[in-house]
């Protein structure tokens, strides 16, 4: 420093104690001078306007005395300490670092974390997590009472690891000033300060003392609001500012429109898992004298539903048999089809051809009228492609464990037979699709099973799958009847099973295709393996090692 | 009506028993065994765990010693698979703790291993999603969407599938929801799952149950692990559809016996180095050596119990070699597998040996 100041330098022109205050007041950098035991003597303007809590006489607050020079947190802010001895007494040079990268720290988070998921509770977690981290000491959110007139709470405290979250009657949840607004969408857009002297004990964690500031918002929906937000300062921390109140408003509109996707997604994830529901295969029965086996699998990646399909419809069980009812007597029937199309418009005709034939069934029991009646009934559908392959299978049990299976096929690659000597034929049953022409072309089949025998019906999903060395192979028929072949003695489960895997693995990485497989045994009893050793004679890769 | 004997050291009289019982694929006979151990005190975490598992491991190394056919081992595996049904059936404590989902990787079709767990997990007091063999990505995240679970159990056999794994980890954690990662694929450690960035990882059903309920879901010393950077395993991805034609073409010329193959021999083969293709690709995008050469000396042990020399899996890793000329690491992964291969080829016919298998 250059000049004087004070009595020093006698003659020279002079600053005055004025001029030197004024001078320190003029400082962007909070200038604080202290003695050795913390006491403030003199604090600038910039200083008092950083740490409005500074006084000359009193304390300097510890947050703002580190050790060395170091970037502190206080009052909201972020201010840069350097410490430096000045003869007996210590000054403390204070500069705010401009906020912005705070808030542009803050909108980054908010964007990352709150649309991470699509849970309405995580996503209430996550805008409370940043609530507690850049706004307050305490952050909860309400979530929209449900209509047993409860409502769930989520709440994050500042330097506590994990948000807490429970459950409340409503009206205990209402005694948060202004939250009863909020929830209702009465406070439009900003919500803001309330009392927080009449804070409930609910609100805040055990042990948190006093609040000294309280914000409530709404958190915006689509025509309700997602949810109410409550944050919460310490009695002895300085109360929200302007900047905070617009970081405060502004993680209520994001924390808002990111619970409200979540809760559209749950509430469309709910209508989904209902629909969905009714369009999956059954669970196979048992049935006696077979075994039945079934695979589906889907190309849709997040749905489970495609146009492939199978069911099974048992005989009608109990009274209501004979002319009197109308209701026919019939051996129990499966089918399998395949609808033009992919993905829940597949799944929706589908589950419709199920249901028609579930109805027809009560009334009619031949397999090529049945086809024939769903035929015209696929005709006068009033939407489009309503076209449909499909085997339909009735399953009579004969003498000695035997099974008869009528077969009638519409359009649809031809069941496969795996005998009792590993040979596997094709069914010579053929079939014009359903759903196309008025006249449908039908020869059936009777395919008599041996016990252990198995018939095989499949969706060219199965043998178009494009793969193998080069990616862009068929698997075809040729493979799958090998395969087959080599299925003897399984039971119908493993059989299914090995099938679905083998045609897996030709796919390697490629696109699947829905695919459906569904098999009958005749006979009971699963048949023993044991007689069969050491049939592969390559290198087939098939694992089974397991882990415990 | 036992076929082969079954190799029993090492095995408890439950095992040996159950083994028996699975040969024949007599699923009743199974059920009513395994029943008579759980009416004599034997708890069915147990059963699970110490007589179902280690016997479906022995399935496994049957096969691989060309002892039990595909079909055998298949019929077996779907045994055992109903046998955990009916256990899980019969002991169903209700749901205690908090809602777990469990799932096989995309494309991994070994569900046993991971139906274990979650069965484990239920007897534990779990509230238990299991969504079974290969779940698609997508499929799984919109399942933790709906269900928000504490955790995600994620299983995975075959190495291969291990990039699989990565995404859907990611995935996971992208919604908020920690993922403890367990099965073969994993190895004897928990250095791979750190690597494709998991949160915890188990050796054993057992072990994860206890993880789960001491809530000590995190890596103790935080994970920290990243995958090295890695442009080659994206090429040997697309480039697999025009290579594996080509290196068949190339063995066939080298390697005179080939000549003689039928259709079916050959179609195998090209399947055997579609596999050696994805293992390395899985090992390069790891950067796990070992992943890859664990894989050809298991290989050349399964080749050898079915009469095929290892000199067949040298030579198709050197031609390989030949054709990735602008791949320098994968090059470097292809003559690690080539020592690997020739080693097994000097080493006995047995790849019982080898226990692999954790």
């Amino acid at each position: 420093m250059r000049g004087a100041t004070g009595s020093a330098n006698a003659g020279a022109a002079r600053a005055t104690p004025g001029d030197v205050a004024a001078l320190l007041d003029g400082s962007d950098e909070g200038i604080v001078l202290c003695d050795a035991g913390g006491v403030v003597l003199l604090a600038n303007a910039a200083a008092v306007r950083m740490a409005p809590e500074i006084v000359p006489g009193g304390p300097v607050p510890s947050e703002l005395c580190p050790a060395g020079s170091d970037t502190v947190t206080y009052g909201g802010r972020v201010i840069r300490v350097r410490t430096e001895a000045v003869g007996d007494h210590r000054a403390l040079y204070l500069s705010e670092v401009p906020s912005l990268p705070r808030r542009t720290e803050f909108l980054l988070e908010a964007a990352r974390r709150l649309f991470a998921s699509l849970h309405p509770r995580r996503c209430a977690r996550a805008a409370v997590d940043l609530g507690a981290e850049f706004l307050c000491d305490v952050a909860v959110v309400v979530l929209p009472p449900a209509t047993n007139r409860r409502v769930e709470w989520v709440r994050a405290a500042a330097g506590r690891p994990a948000p807490e979250e429970g459950v409340l009657p409503l009206a205990t949840a209402l005694q948060v000033p202004g939250l009863n607004d909020a929830l209702a969408g009465l406070t439009h857009g900003s919500g803001g300060r309330q009392d927080a002297g009449a804070v409930p004990d609910w609100l805040l964690p055990d042990g948190f003392g006093p609040a000294g500031d309280l914000l409530v918002f709404p958190l915006p929906g689509n025509s309700v609001p997602a949810g109410a937000m409550a944050l919460v300062r310490r009695a002895d921390r300085p109360p929200f500012d302007e900047e905070a109140l617009a970081m405060a408003r502004d993680l209520a509109s994001r924390a808002g429109a990111a619970l409200s996707a979540a809760m559209l997604f749950r509430e469309q994830s709910a209508i989904n898992t209902i629909l969905i529901d009714g369009l999956l295969p059954p669970d196979l029965p048992e049935v006696e004298g077979m075994r039945l086996g079934g695979r589906l699998r889907s190309s849709q990646q997040a749905g489970a539903v495609g146009g492939d399909f199978y069911d099974v419809y048992l005989p009608e069980t109990g009274a209501g048999h004979g002319i009197e009812s109308g209701i026919v007597e019939r051996p129990p029937l499966i089918i399998l089809g395949d609808v033009c199309g992919k993905g829940a418009r597949a799944a929706v005709l589908a589950g419709q051809v199920r249901q028609s034939l579930r109805a027809l069934l009560l009334l009619e029991s031949r397999p090529v009228r049945l086809l024939q009646l769903l035929n015209r009934s696929l005709l006068a559908s009033p939407a489009p492609n309503s076209y449909v392959t499909l085997i339909l299978a009735a399953l009579r049990e004969a003498p000695g464990e035997h099974v008869l299976v009528d077969l009638a096929v519409a359009g649809h690659p031809a069941p496969l037979v795996l005998r009792g000597d590993g040979t596997v034929e094709e069914v010579p049953a053929r079939g014009s699709l359903l759903g196309a022409l008025k006249k449908t072309v039908l020869r059936p089949v009777t395919v008599d099973l041996a016990p252990g025998e198995v018939c095989l019906l499949y969706s060219d999903g199965i043998t178009e799958a494009f793969g193998g060395p080069t990616g862009r192979e068929m698997f075809g028929e040729e493979r799958l009847k090998d395969a087959l072949a080599t299925c003897r003695g399984m039971p119908v489960d493993a059989l299914v099973e090995r099938l679905e895997q083998i045609s897996s693995e030709w796919l390697a990485g490629g696109q699947q295709d829905d695919r459906a497989l569904l098999a009958v045994r005749a006979g009971g009893q699963e048949p023993a393996t044991g007689t069969t050793t050491g049939a592969t004679t390559g290198a087939t890769m098939v694992w089974a090692e397991t882990t415990g | 009506m036992v076929s082969a004997p079954v190799a029993t050291a090492g095995f408890t009289s439950e095992i040996v028993g159950y083994l028996r019982q699975i040969e024949e694929a007599d699923e009743f006979g199974a059920v009513d065994l395994v029943f008579g151990m759980l009416d004599e005190g034997v708890s069915a975490q147990d059963v699970l765990l110490r007589v179902i598992a280690p016997a479906q491991r022995r399935v496994g190394r049957l096969w691989a010693v060309n002892r039990w056919s595909v079909a055998q081992e298949h019929a077996a595996s779907a045994v055992s698979e109903r046998v955990v049904a009916a256990v899980a059936r019969r002991v169903a404590p209700p749901p205690a703790r908090g809602r777990v989902v469990v799932a096989c990787v995309e494309r991994e079709q070994h569900s046993l291993p991971t139906r274990l767990l979650a069965e484990v997990l239920r007897l534990h007091g779990w509230r238990v999603d299991f969504l079974g063999a290969s779940v698609p990505t997508p499929h799984l995240v919109e399942w933790i969407g709906q269900v928000n679970p504490e955790v995600v159990a994620l299983g995975c056999t075959l190495p291969v599938w291990l990039p699989r794994a990565h995404r859907a980890v990611a995935a996971c954690r992208t919604a908020g929801v920690p993922v403890l990662a367990g099965g073969a694929a994993f190895g004897a450690d928990d250095r791979i799952a750190r690597l494709i960035g998991a949160d915890a990882w188990a050796p054993a059903a057992d072990v994860a149950a206890d993880l789960l309920d001491n809530g000590s879901l995190m890596f103790a010393t935080g994970n920290g692990a990243e995958l090295p950077p890695d442009d080659e395993y994206a090429c040997l991805a697309r480039r697999r559809g025009e290579l594996l034609p080509r290196a068949l073409e190339l063995l066939a010329a080298s390697y005179p016996p080939m000549r003689d193959y039928d259709p079916w021999q050959l179609e195998q083969t090209a399947e055997d180095l579609g596999h050696i293709t994805d293992f390395l690709g899985a090992a390069l995008y790891l950067g796990e050596m070992s992943v890859f050469t664990d894989f050809v000396t298991w290989t050349c042990a399964v080749l050898a119990a079915r009469g095929v020399p290892g000199e067949s899996v040298v030579l198709g890793l050197a031609v390989l070699r030949g054709e990735l000329t602008d791949c320098p690491r994968t090059r470097a992964f292809l003559a690690e597998g080539m020592r690997a291969a020739g080693a097994a080829r000097g080493a006995p016919d047995h790849p019982e040996t080898e226990e692999t298998s954790p």
